[in-house]
């Protein structure tokens, strides 16, 4: 058991836990920051990708010791004043379907328009690919990639 | 007590649009409010203007939430921006809720619109009687009861109190298809932005007070049983407070959270008896399948008599292995029982199962158990099994707490169902021209209801019949199917025995083509040509409506028109779940690896209530069925599922990911399948379309090998 401070949307908690704990279920269980979901456990399918200082990761493989002090984001914080432009965006192409990959998505995409703001189509792909959607959304999600990158997302509900 | 198989449902469903009214029972145990007005099961609308559409089928990424309610409240003429949406748990209330064979919108698709028509007339008989007018001077408008007379209008809300008093119509009109409003309409779904926000509970989302978390180490191997267990390792890891046998084959491990669970069961260990199959390997697998084919079969369909047709014959043989669903929500379900009941947070397809089974596995009456049904992460059929929902059950009963269950990848890929392996006979007498005079489908497989204690008369599968139509009007045509027997667990996954039937039909149909030298297209349309209709088991096919899928999908992906160099199509199509899908593909070829570019589908599912859902549901089933073809392959050693996560069983990702274009037939016939008639016909235009190509011809899925 080791003492760590988690910084996960801007607010500090103090925990008492194994320290190889990962990431994902301290989110989930601990702080009951369920937006991030367990799909593999093994880094394989992207749904618990959340952003540790701005980079996007995987939360299932990523051990709560190693990201003690750091600035965490998860979906939950990700639109730090109302819903960020991907999310308008995903409202608006009407992007998920079952949705239970769909917060994983958002979170690789904002890590890549962070840094790519106007990402060409191979970008777009190369970012997304480790992100699995057995729904098989991956139009939509390049399409709400682009309107957001373009500006092009409105308020939410406007979904036409 | 067991469930409605998948047949009987779709049989129910299908009697319910042929008149029969399910669904119309009183809720609220049979007692109707004073205040509010609930007609029915599926509408309440409270005197403060609320109206309330209730969904009793399972959410899993069909756009149910959106399109049953879209049904109901058009014939209500109600505002859409008005309605909220609540999901049913497993009830008496509304016929089978078994969400499944692409079925929820076509067989409520009477039941919704009379649902909503029944209360719309109570509305306006009830603004007639306040007004003191004629009822036929009244109009339901927009949420609105209208006098245009004297220009006065009621909202429903203002009218609950009154309609509620009225008798509840039989027999009411219902709106013609020209006339709608809201079906028809491109709207956003409901639960899009909860999920965008990370705020919709799927079942491995719900929490509650004093909630424990199991993780269970199951039988490795397939049938296999615990004898002996060791727990002293995993009692050391902080957290784990119950570790004990559940069943016959597994041993739960229960823990404050999720990892500590997994981590007590990491180090559990555990003494299996491997059982009878503990030498099954996927070659085994195989030879059964050909040693079936040696016995007679059972007729699923024939028309003439094949054997007397004369010509020269073609013949080939088609297989399929084993595949696995992979939702992305893993397995996963919270029971909390509390001795004289039992309340369950399912993700299911089927929670009236669930409620049944789980009562029998605990010990208490169906009526003891309340199922509440949860957002899904992915459905296909694995949720159609109870196995989640018993194991949180008698976990909690075990530990006297609420518990959540949680299923791992690994967990999902190797102790699931599959989708049955297959063989496939085919073989055909050509006319002089290359076109069929008979025509003969040996399907072998091991029938999934059949494995579940409901074999269907005759030994078939009773899904089989309408999921292995050929609708090409040929004189002389034999549908066989031989029962084959497999220890491997099998589950419904989407289009069921559609994928394997249309792979091994529409691969020949091509093969007949080359061998005639014929355009693939050219010879389909010939063979079409006559309008017929075919009686299949539950549905009768019609040449044209399958003739307009494919002459669309040819139209619209440019099939007269040369291809650049390098790319070549191929095209398929078939008619499943009511709806008739063609499709084609465009490739190019890397080494031995097609790239799939584009798919061009053209559906006939009669009236499309939601083109956007449509236009969802379409392109997830041709990727779901790319991934299938691809790379699907669930394989057996020592009787153990050798696959295990997204590396060895690799769905296809972004960057395989064809653009795929959907052309809907104009049409006001009765809503059909959209959720699994993609599926089919996939992989038959990519084999065809890398036959083009290579001149290669691929009888045996999956592609890569």
């Amino acid at each position: 058991m080791a003492d760590i401070t988690l910084r996960v949307n801007g607010s500090d908690t103090k925990l008492n836990l194994p320290p190889e704990t990962p990431l994902l279920w301290v989110l989930r269980d601990t702080l009951a920051l369920t937006g991030t979901k367990f799909g593999c456990g093994a880094g394989l399918c992207g749904a618990c990708t959340v952003h540790v200082e701005g980079a996007a990761i995987r939360s299932c493989s990523t051990p709560v010791s190693q990201v003690a002090g750091k600035s965490i984001t998860t979906i939950e914080g990700l639109g730090a004043n109302g819903l960020h432009v991907l999310q308008q965006a995903w409202i608006v192409e009407d992007v998920p379907q079952c949705g239970y990959c769909q917060t994983g998505q958002i979170m690789t995409a904002a890590a890549l328009l962070a840094k790519t703001p106007n990402p060409s189509d191979e970008q777009i792909t190369q970012a997304m690919n480790g992100n699995l959607c057995r729904c098989g959304t991956y139009e939509r999600i390049r399409k709400a990639i682009r309107r957001a990158a373009s500006g092009g997302a409105v308020a939410a509900g406007g979904a036409q | 007590m067991s469930p409605l198989s998948r047949r009987e449902f779709v049989a129910a469903g299908v009697a319910a649009g042929a008149g029969l009214v399910v669904g119309f029972y009183l809720p609220h145990g049979g007692k109707r409010s004073k205040e509010v007005f609930s007609p029915n099961a599926y509408v309440r609308i409270t005197p403060e203007n609320k109206i309330t559409i209730v969904v009793a089928r399972s959410e899993m990424g069909q756009g149910i939430r959106t399109a049953l309610p879209m049904i109901l409240a058009e014939e209500l003429e109600a505002d859409w921006k008005q309605i909220e949406i609540e999901q049913a748990g497993a009830s008496t209330l509304y016929g089978d809720q078994t969400t499944g064979g692409s079925a929820s919108v076509r067989t409520t698709w009477d039941p919704m619109r009379k649902a909503g028509a029944a209360a719309r007339e109570m509305l306006i008989s009830a603004a007639a009687l306040t007004w003191g007018v004629p009822r036929s001077s009244c109009v339901a408008q927009n949420g609105n009861v209208l006098h245009g007379a004297s220009k006065r209008q009621l909202s429903y809300g203002e009218l609950a109190k009154t309609a509620s008093t009225l008798p509840v119509p039989t027999d009411v009109p219902l709106k013609q298809s020209k006339d709608y409003k809201i079906v028809g309409q491109r709207l956003a779904r409901v639960d899009t932005p909860s999920k965008v926000k990370g705020e919709a509970v799927f079942g491995i989302d719900f929490r509650m007070p004093g909630m424990k978390y199991a993780v269970l180490s199951r039988c490795p191997t397939i049938g296999g049983k615990v004898v002996s267990f060791d727990d002293k390792e995993s009692k050391k890891i902080s957290g784990v407070n119950y570790v004990g046998k559940i069943g016959d084959s597994a041993v739960a491990v229960v823990a404050d959270s999720v990892w500590g669970a997994m981590e007590g069961r990491r180090l559990l260990n555990v003494n299996w008896d491997d059982g009878p199959n503990k030498n099954l390997n996927t070659a085994a697998v195989v030879e059964s399948l050909k040693q079936a084919a040696a016995k007679k079969g059972a007729t699923l369909y024939s028309a003439g008599d094949v054997s007397k047709a004369a010509g020269r014959r073609v013949s080939a043989e088609y297989q399929l292995p084993f595949m696995a669903h992979a939702p992305m929500e893993p397995g996963n379900c919270t029971a909390h029982f509390q001795g004289s009941t039992c309340e369950l947070w399912a993700p299911t397809q089927v929670p009236q199962d669930c409620r049944d089974s789980v009562a029998q596995a605990v010990g208490l009456d169906p009526d003891r158990v309340k199922v509440n049904v949860t957002l899904m992460g992915g459905g296909f059929g694995r949720r159609l099994e109870h196995d989640y929902a018993v194991e949180s059950a008698l976990v909690s009963k075990a530990v006297q707490a609420p518990v959540k269950v949680i299923w791992t990848r690994e967990d999902d890929m190797r102790s699931s169902t599959y989708r049955p392996a297959s063989l496939h006979q085919l073989s055909a007498v050509v006319d002089g021209l290359g076109y069929p005079v008979a025509f003969t489908h040996r399907l072998v497989a091991a029938s999934i209801s059949g494995q579940k204690g409901q074999p269907g008369s005759n030994g078939i599968d009773p899904d089989l019949p309408d999921e292995a139509a050929l609708v090409y009007g040929l004189p002389n045509v034999s549908l066989e199917y031989v029962a084959a027997e497999t220890a491997v667990p099998l589950g419904w996954m989407r289009s069921v025995y559609a994928l394997q039937a249309a792979f091994a039909t529409e691969s020949f149909v091509d093969e007949l083509a080359v061998a005639a030298g014929k355009d693939p297209l050219e010879y389909r349309l010939h063979m079409l040509a006559k309008d017929q209709d075919i009686p299949f088991f539950v549905t009768t096919w019609h040449t044209a409506r399958m003739r307009g899928v494919l002459q669309l999908a040819a139209d619209k992906a440019g099939w007269s028109k040369p291809l650049p160099a390098g790319r070549f199509r191929g095209i398929a199509c078939f008619a499943c779940f009511s709806s008739y899908v063609a499709e084609v593909v465009e490739i190019s070829m890397g080494k031995d690896v097609p790239r799939v570019h584009r798919v061009v589908v053209a559906v006939d599912c009669g009236q499309v209530v939601n083109p956007s859902i449509l236009e969802q549901q379409i392109p997830g089933g041709v990727i779901y069925a790319l991934s299938n073809a691809l790379r699907a392959k669930i394989t057996i050693e020592k009787g153990r599922v050798v696959q295990g996560n997204f590396d060895d069983y690799a769905p296809v990702r972004m960057e395989e990911a064809p653009l795929v274009e959907v052309h809907a037939v104009a049409s006001v016939e009765s809503p059909t399948g959209i959720g699994e008639p993609s599926v089919p016909p996939l992989a038959p235009a990519l084999c065809n379309a890398i036959y083009a190509a290579t001149k290669k011809r691929i009888r045996a899925l999956p592609i890569l090998g």
